[in-house]
């Protein structure tokens, strides 16, 4: 009996992730059908069959790596032309039972080899299979018409020939009604609010002429899927009622570190979105990966009175409009910037196996995306900047990062790194360096705290600023002068 | 002297004047100012203007520097084109927009092409006034809207003064501008009466204004349809709707900033135009704004403009032709999805 393996795809491919089964056991296969698609290390390839036969039993489970040769199935010989009477047997030891209903789930013995399954040799009742598709419909073509929500009975009708290609459901699918495949009827507005917070346009439903959806729906959708009080508490993504775009919203936007939205749970995220999420997480994966191999991390931190900061914050903003008002963390950012100037042995590249200081302060700032993972744009010359540019440049940058909008040079050089992951409410971040930068500078939140002065026991605002460095190139006393820096500034807001 | 008296308006009380008392005020002010300036055109000595407004003039400044002209568009503008590249300072008038049309060539082939043509040796400091627009039973001879034709025109500055402040303020910068600046004074509005303005106020011919801030509809508009809008904004707050409204004050060159930064606000934009539709500033309005605020509009852009026919002379029917108030409530219900 035929087994379908895993082919080789290259010369240097040793492995395969089998992504997706096309068929199911019971299936009539031919020579040539697609009948799984398999991961390589460059892309997702559809791969062949080579024998006819029906699929007896599927041995590996979609998500799987095997090596070259493994068998991911096996095939029965094919099913005799026409049968007409349910009981014949052509092979002895084949299963007399109904279709391929009692097959043995696979799931159930992921390591047991086909010999030792109780496989039928021939599926002795092929109206189980093929009455659902017209003859000589591949399973290529069967999943196309699964995707596209086509009943391949009516794309044969239309088809003047006996077999069903592929290029026939295309056809059939552009020439067909365009309930199922029609494009959204929704706002530029809306799309790009849609885009920014992660909703599925397709499920949101639309108040505006003939239902096309506007921001107001978006707003809606969001406000329905945020899950529960505790996702609500980090701050709703956006308001629910009507605001100026998000741009405008002070309390959520120039935050650097946003709170990760609550993104439609009902909603599953696109297979582009997916694949470009999971594109983004091998690249972390990377760059954390040598930056914890590489690089001997030690850490220190200390908690800063932000009385004075507040205040300072509290006075000035009163006289901003809502939208230039400076939130904490843009301060933090700032402060962090100078110190970085007192300290020049934490900004800079380790290059070489040498610390190569840089001319400027080129703060990295992590900024939280909303369908996960991060980006890290950068704020050049930041320590030169005054305070109201800090908060223009994080506005900004979280804008641009959000929709995917950042320009490339925004990501690179970065010569020393803030991570704060203050509104997210944690006490302090002990993070990792970014190679080839030796020091990242961690914030947690700005919150109420005992502390006492000259002996007594008060309530002030407090901050833990943490610092991630680089052992090769500072020492712990150069982290803690850093820290005691970053205090200091923090003391004497007005003098920013 | 009694007709003319009615004309003139209420010059007694300082505090308050009339549309087209405001341009004689501006006229007068620039004659006196510097005395390149003077006024040319058809029965604006003798007659006071055909609407009135250079009532006194020829009495006050003489007949050499109010100058009364045949009736030939082509030629006196020409004339004007002639006298501002000699050094002077013309205000030229013509009756209305629907006469210029015999002046076009002058306008159009000189005044806006000769800085161009004389690689910059050549300045024309012209500004041409005219009536324009409907809603006083003149007919289909005197009642269009052309300066969106104009606007369109590269080396014109096309202004469109809409308020007693304007139509006081503009004249002198105009005249001050080194390039051919229209004025197009909506017929309209000549008898609307308001607070006297500050004459010592320095007139703006670059930016558009917003007349009245809103948060959920920006309807842009200019001149004869800016008291139009301005009440169906008030007729939407009853409906809950709060509308922003622009008057574009400068149809030439367009303040787009203003607009754009308005639309990003609003996220809908209506566009009032007494023009007709087709190929009209409003269509330039409406794609710029696409063009620029794509990605915040909400809702199409709607258009309330003339209907496409010429101007009728029977008063429903102008009327019917023309935009009114329950037409631009209607469109700003539609862009904002609620139903009256």
């Amino acid at each position: 009996m035929p087994e379908f393996r895993m082919p080789s795809l290259g010369a240097d491919m040793e492995s395969g992730r089998l992504l997706e089964w096309l068929v199911s056991p019971g299936d009539a296969v031919h020579r040539g059908d697609v009948v799984a698609v398999v991961d390589t290390d460059k892309a997702a390839i559809e791969v062949e069959c080579f024998d006819d036969g029906v699929v007896s039993a599927l041995l590996v489970q979609p998500g799987e790596k095997v090596p070259v040769g493994t068998a991911l199935a096996a095939i029965g010989a094919p099913a005799p032309p026409a049968i007409t009477e349910p009981g014949t047997i052509t092979e002895p030891g084949a299963s007399p039972g109904p279709a391929a209903a009692p097959l043995p789930s696979v799931d159930a013995v992921p390591g047991q080899r086909l010999a030792t399954l109780p496989v039928p040799a021939v599926m002795p009742a092929p109206p189980a299979v093929t009455p659902l598709a017209p003859q000589g419909v591949s399973p290529l073509v069967r999943r196309l018409a699964r995707q596209r929500g086509v009943d391949l009975t009516a794309v044969a009708a239309a088809v003047p020939g006996q077999v069903v290609h592929r290029a026939d459901v295309e056809r059939f699918c552009a020439a067909g009604p365009p309930a199922r495949t029609s494009r959204v009827r929704a706002s530029p507005l809306a799309r790009r609010l849609a885009a920014a917070s992660g909703v599925d346009l397709a499920g949101v439903p639309g108040t505006a002429e003939a239902g096309a959806v506007r921001a107001e729906d978006v707003y809606r959708a969001l406000a329905g899927a945020r899950p529960g009080p505790d996702a609500s508490a980090t701050g709703p993504a956006l308001p629910a009622k009507r605001p100026s775009v998000p741009t405008a919203e002070p309390s959520t936007v120039p935050t650097a570190e946003p709170p990760t939205v609550p993104t439609a749970a009902a909603h599953a995220p696109s297979a582009a979105a997916q694949s470009h999420a999971s594109g983004m997480r091998r690249a972390i994966a990377e760059l954390v990966s040598r930056a914890n191999r590489e690089i001997p991390h030690y850490y220190v931190s200390t908690s800063i009175d932000m009385t004075a900061a507040t205040q300072w914050l509290r006075a000035r903003n009163r006289e901003l409009d809502v939208s230039e008002r400076i939130v904490p963390a843009a301060l933090l950012l700032l402060c962090a910037a100078r110190a970085a100037v007192a300290v020049p042995e934490l900004n800079g590249h380790w290059v070489d196996g040498a610390f190569r200081p840089a001319a400027t302060v080129d703060l990295g700032t992590v900024i939280s995306l909303r369908g996960g993972g991060i980006m890290v744009p950068v704020i050049p010359d930041a320590a030169n900047l005054t305070i109201d540019h800090v908060m223009a440049a994080v506005r900004d940058l979280v804008e641009r990062a959000r929709s995917g909008r950042l320009r490339a040079s925004a990501l690179t050089g970065a010569s020393i790194t803030v991570s704060n992951l203050g509104d997210q409410g944690v006490d302090a971040v002990f993070g990792v360096v970014y190679p080839p930068q030796v020091a990242l500078v961690g914030f947690g939140a700005v919150r109420d705290r005992p502390w006492t002065v000259d002996g007594l026991l008060g309530v002030r605002p407090a901050v833990v600023a943490s610092l991630a460095a680089d052992h090769r190139a500072s020492d712990g006393a150069v982290g803690a002068r850093f820290l005691r820096h970053i205090d200091r500034l923090l003391q004497k807001p007005e003098e920013l | 002297m009694t007709t003319i008296e009615g004309v003139v308006g209420k010059t007694g009380d300082a505090t308050q004047m009339t549309y087209r008392e405001a341009i004689r005020e501006a006229i007068r002010e620039a004659m006196r100012r510097d005395d390149r300036v003077f006024l040319m055109g058809e029965d604006v000595g003798r007659y006071g203007g055909c609407y009135a407004v250079s009532m006194g003039l020829l009495e006050e400044f003489g007949p050499d520097r109010i100058r009364d002209t045949p009736l030939s568009e082509s030629g006196f503008v020409g004339a004007g084109i002639g006298a501002a590249l000699g050094g002077m300072r013309p205000i030229v008038e013509i009756m209305t927009v629907n006469f210029s049309l015999l002046a076009l060539d002058q306008i159009m082939n000189n005044a806006a092409t000769l800085l161009h043509m004389s690689g910059g040796q050549l300045a024309v400091p012209i500004v041409i006034r005219m009536t324009t627009g409907a809603g006083r039973q003149l007919a289909a001879q005197h009642s269009h809207s052309l300066e969106g034709w104009y606007a369109h025109i590269p080396g014109l500055k096309i202004l469109a003064p809409a308020t007693i402040d304007d139509a006081r303020g503009m004249l002198w910068p105009a005249l001050a501008d080194p390039d051919p600046v229209l004025i197009f004074e909506n017929g309209s509005l000549y008898t609307v009466e308001g607070p006297a303005p500050d004459p010592t106020a320095t007139g703006d011919i670059s930016h558009a204004a917003i007349r009245r801030p809103g948060r959920d509809l920006t309807i842009v508009t200019y001149g004869g349809t800016l008291s139009k809008a301005l009440a169906a904004a008030e007729d939407l707050a009853t409906h809950g709707v709060d509308a922003e409204v622009i008057d574009l004050r400068v149809l030439r060159p367009l303040d787009d900033a203003t607009m754009v930064a308005s639309v990003a606000r609003t996220h809908r934009a209506v566009i009032v135009d007494e023009g007709w539709r087709s190929g009209s500033l409003a269509a330039e309005i409406s794609a710029r704004l696409v063009e620029q605020a794509f990605y915040d509009l909400d809702a199409p852009i709607e258009r309330v403009c003339s209907a496409e026919v010429p101007i009728p002379y029977a008063r429903h029917m102008e009327e019917a032709a023309l935009p009114q108030v329950a037409g631009i409530v209607a469109a700003s219900l539609r862009t904002v999805g609620t139903h009256a």
